[in-house]
């Protein structure tokens, strides 16, 4: 399989009142063509604006993209012109929000808002979009698409505009669908279909995944590789089982130990990280989750560790050397 | 936008105060700082009319009527020789004097009635805010001239008519906010130990809502000097000699072809004080709420 | 679901119309004297007085002449005035159509410098055209109506002779009445298009229509625009009775025989048939145009229309 995306050293950061907030300081990832990478942390750790950065979606100002490169199919995403970044956004990648209740347009019908793309880039008419724009609900599981395809967001549930969401990301097949916390705002019921409806369909199409969570339960079930986010940075990347059985930094496995999980014993218990996310303004030299964490050491304090193997396509940002 | 949730620690700051505060943000604004220094002007020449006034206001000379500017009479004479500038520093007394006791009607009585409506709810809330509608229902100064007609023409009812017509408006204000913070822990904890109505209400309800009052109070104040001048200018307000904006105007207007001096300039003087309360309104809000900042 | 919402609005204005017909009713009444005395002016015999207590059932109970005033206005009968001795539907009639076509031109010039200006602002801001026009507009919302109406006489018609000074002969007439009226109006739709505007762009759905690849002027024009001028359509609403009692001072500047100029004369001559007549004309007229706002404003909101 060919790399698809690739994203090196990308920074992007917030110029506020308060000061730089550094979101994403530094980030290298790659992704290959039908791969499914979970990119996981906590709120706030950058992952959302690492995913924007990759379509130039950051609002600026405040924010600015300030350093790397993305290439994509070979071309730098942050050096091409507005007209082709336009190309490629809901073309080649596509975006799913977190929040289905607020990221369609109230005021315009469902039908209208999946019809623009199909227009835009596969230059359909009106009567060609409105046959696609059946089929799309249809695949995403809508009931009814005829009646359906002239209401408004505000007449569906949570999780049907979500499928819309879906629909209207996947009807151009895009090479690449980045899902921003896709299912954080459904009811639990509900995320689990939502999931296998993404999963099921980009297998069918060839489509590789970027999945932002911080629901560890989600990465393990539907990606193959995982990176994990902390205050900007990536401090493990590496195959979703591998990391899940063996996870090298303490960031890592302070994740696993808060969540339940199926592959343990039931009797263990559930640990919370101890401390709050870091202020990203001002970062302390060293290591970013020196402060919270149970394995430092006095070089973390002075020296930032860099992402370093620890196994087959493993790595860790971390000086200590766990078990394996 | 991208990741709300970024976690940003405004840097330790020292506490000074919540007035320092606001004039620290509020000076961040040039806008907002030249609002205040129109304001505090217009202030200054109301409290020290006759110290600042280079004549008397109402010794008139026919022989000198509708002079144009010159170095005694910076502004020129009116209709009857009057001195403009004189009239107009003298003016500026009546328009604060008309702002201060509509504004203070408005908040005096319209406060309470809202603050009542919001904090008992149900039915009375019920018939105060179909009454509010209805009162608001009536176009802009219509009212105004309705209570004038009735009332009859002259300064005092000039004040009581545009006052009442502002009435429904703080009672919204005051009941929206009120509404907003009814629920708050601060105000269930009081009403949990037993505190009464009206404690609670003027213990609790009343200091947190100022901050919207304050703001409104001031964009109104530019409101009031507005229509007050309106009526001046109808020749329902003030009676012949008094200097009053509205009125001087009203006197110019005849001449305007002859001598463009005598409605121009108290115009211009209702404009810039009006636009420094504005201003200043403007700046306020952006400082007291933060919310609203766009 | 559109009909009825309509029929429901129609029902709300009823008790609204009500309201402001009592408003005035008891507002004529509690003025210290004898009301017939009042009404029938100061210059009318014991006869006429007579008259016009037993017209207006003025000795009856105050219910009772609430009802007899409400059935009257049903009868298109608001009383005679009592300068002219004419009916006061008849006055009224005479002086509205021009009173009409002056705040039909102003909220026009309003809503259509006003929206533009707005947007241009709102999509462009802290542009130099941002700061700018926003100074404008407050200068605009600063400015006295009549001052403005004397300062644009004196500069157009005074001193450069492009436009007629006062009267309502020919469209030349209306284009300083229009503007001078519109002022205050176009500033405040501008500011409320702007931050309405400001507001919708930084929401989620409009990154989502960035995120399809549409270009900047589709993203605007079909996801914001529509959005953004919710709120806009209920500020020209309001405005339209600002501009309703603005017109009474640019009538008085330009000399228009509108309603307005009717209504001060009338206050200065203590015509008060006519007073209570063009009040509750105006009145009526500003709930009108709410309501036609409410409706536009379901078409434009469809969370409104199907609930």
């Amino acid at each position: 399989m060919g790399i698809l995306l690739q994203v090196r050293d990308l920074k992007t950061y917030f110029y506020t009142d308060a000061g730089v907030v550094k979101a994403v300081d530094g980030v290298s990832y790659d992704l290959k063509e039908g791969e499914t990478l979970g990119l996981v942390g906590e709120s706030g750790c950058g992952k959302s604006v690492s995913a924007l950065s990759i379509l130039r979606l950051i609002a600026n100002p405040p924010g600015k993209i300030v350093g790397g490169e993305i290439f994509f199919e070979g071309k730098d995403l942050l050096k091409i012109s507005e007209k082709e970044i336009r190309n490629i956004r809901g073309n080649h990648i596509a975006m799913i929000f977190q929040e289905p209740m607020t990221s369609l347009n109230p005021v315009l019908t469902i039908g209208l808002q999946i019809g623009e793309a199909l227009e835009l880039h596969r230059n359909m008419n009106k009567k060609e979009a409105r046959e696609e724009i059946l089929r799309l609900l249809r695949m995403v599981g809508i009931p009814d698409p005829e009646r359906r395809i002239g209401d408004y967001p505000h007449q569906f549930s949570g999780g049907m505009r979500q499928r819309v969401m879906i629909a209207m990301a996947l009807s151009c097949n895009p090479k690449l669908l980045i899902a921003d916390e896709p299912t954080t705002a459904v009811d639990v019921t509900i995320q689990a279909q939502l999931l296998e409806v993404v999963k099921e369909l980009t297998s069918r199409l060839g489509t590789a995944v970027m999945l932002i969570t911080h629901n560890l339960g989600v990465v393990a079930r539907h990606v193959n590789r995982m990176a994990v986010m902390y205050a900007g940075r990536i401090v493990e990347q590496g195959p979703a089982a591998e990391v899940y059985a063996h996870p090298q930094h303490p960031y890592t496995i302070g994740l696993l130990a808060s969540v339940p999980r199926l592959d343990k014993p039931r009797k263990e218990r559930l640990v919370p990280i101890d401390g709050q996310p870091p202020n990203l303004i001002l970062l302390p030299p060293g290591c970013s989750f020196m402060p919270r964490c149970s394995y430092r050491m006095e070089i973390c304090s002075k020296e930032r560790p860099e992402l370093r193997p620890v196994g087959d396509g493993h790595f860790t940002a971390c000086w200590a050397n766990m078990e394996r | 936008m991208a990741d709300s949730r970024l976690q940003i620690e405004k840097p330790e700051r020292k506490e000074r105060g919540p007035v320092w505060d606001v004039f620290r943000r509020l000076s961040k604004r040039i806008t907002a700082m030249m609002g205040l220094v129109i304001v505090v002007v217009f202030l200054l020449s109301a409290l020290f009319a006759p110290l600042l006034a280079p004549h008397d206001p109402y010794e008139h000379s026919l022989a000198d009527k509708l002079a144009t500017p010159s170095w005694d009479y910076p502004l020129g004479r009116d209709e009857l020789g009057r001195c403009i500038l004189s009239r107009i520093i003298y003016g500026a007394r009546i328009s604060l004097l008309i702002g201060l006791i509509v504004i203070s009607i408005g908040i005096f009585v319209g406060v309470p009635i809202g603050v009542v409506s919001a904090y008992f709810g149900g039915k009375v809330d019920f018939i105060v805010q179909r009454f509010v509608d209805t009162m608001l229902a009536f176009p802009g100064i219509l009212l105004a001239l309705l209570l004038i007609a009735m009332l009859g023409v002259g300064l005092h009812n000039v004040m009581i008519a545009v006052g009442i017509s502002t009435i429904p408006i703080y009672a919204r204000l005051a009941r929206s906010s009120v509404l907003a913070i009814k629920s708050r822990q601060f105000v269930e904890a009081a009403r949990s130990i037993g505190s009464s109505h009206l404690r609670i209400i003027l213990q609790h309800l009343i200091p947190n809502s100022l901050s919207p009052i304050i703001v409104q109070s001031t964009l109104h104040m530019a409101t009031a000097i507005l229509w007050a001048a309106g009526l001046g200018f109808l020749g329902l307000g003030v009676s012949p000699p008094t200097a009053e904006w509205g009125a001087m105007l009203n006197g110019g207007r005849l001449y305007i072809r002859v001598a463009y001096h005598v409605a121009t300039f108290p115009g211009l003087m209702i404009f810039v004080t009006v636009l420094g309360f504005n201003l200043l309104g403007d700046g306020l809000r952006d400082a007291l709420d933060p919310r609203l900042k766009t | 679901m559109s009909g009825q919402y309509i029929i429901r609005r129609l029902l709300i204005m009823i008790p609204v119309l009500l309201g402001i017909s009592l408003i005035i009713f008891t507002i004529v009444r509690v003025i210290p004297g004898d009301p017939a005395v009042v009404l029938a002016g100061p210059h009318a015999t014991k006869d006429v007085v007579d008259q016009v207590r037993v017209q207006l059932g003025l000795d009856k109970h105050p219910v009772k002449q609430y009802l007899l005033f409400i059935g009257n206005i049903f009868k298109g009968d608001l009383g005679t005035s009592n300068r002219t001795g004419l009916p006061v539907t008849k006055e009224i009639m005479a002086r509205l159509p021009n009173t009409l076509i002056l705040a039909f031109a102003s909220i026009l010039v309003a809503t259509v410098l006003g929206v533009t200006t707005g947007i241009i602002a709102g999509v462009k801001q802290n542009s130099k055209f941002d700061y700018l026009s926003m100074l404008v507009a407050l200068f605009g919302l600063s400015m006295p109506v009549f001052w403005l109406g004397l300062m644009l006489m004196l500069l157009f018609s005074i001193k450069l002779g492009w436009f007629p000074s006062v009267g309502a002969e020919s469209f030349k007439h209306l284009v300083l009445p229009a503007i001078t009226l519109g002022a205050n109006s176009t500033a405040i739709i501008a500011r409320m298009t702007r931050s309405s505007m400001l507001e919708v762009i930084r929401l989620d759905y409009i990154r989502t229509a960035r995120a399809k690849g549409l270009s900047e002027k589709v993203v605007i024009s079909r996801h914001a625009l529509k959005n953004a001028l919710i709120p806009v359509v209920t500020v020209i609403g309001l405005q339209t009775g600002t501009l309703l009692g603005g017109a009474v001072l640019t009538e008085i500047v330009f000399a228009w025989p509108g309603i307005g100029r009717l209504l001060v004369e009338a206050i200065l001559s203590r015509d008060y048939p006519i007073v209570q007549g063009v009040v509750l004309v105006v009145a009526t007229m500003f709930i009108f145009v709410n309501l036609i706002v409410d409706i536009l404003y379901s078409y434009l909101d469809p969370r409104i229309r199907y609930h």
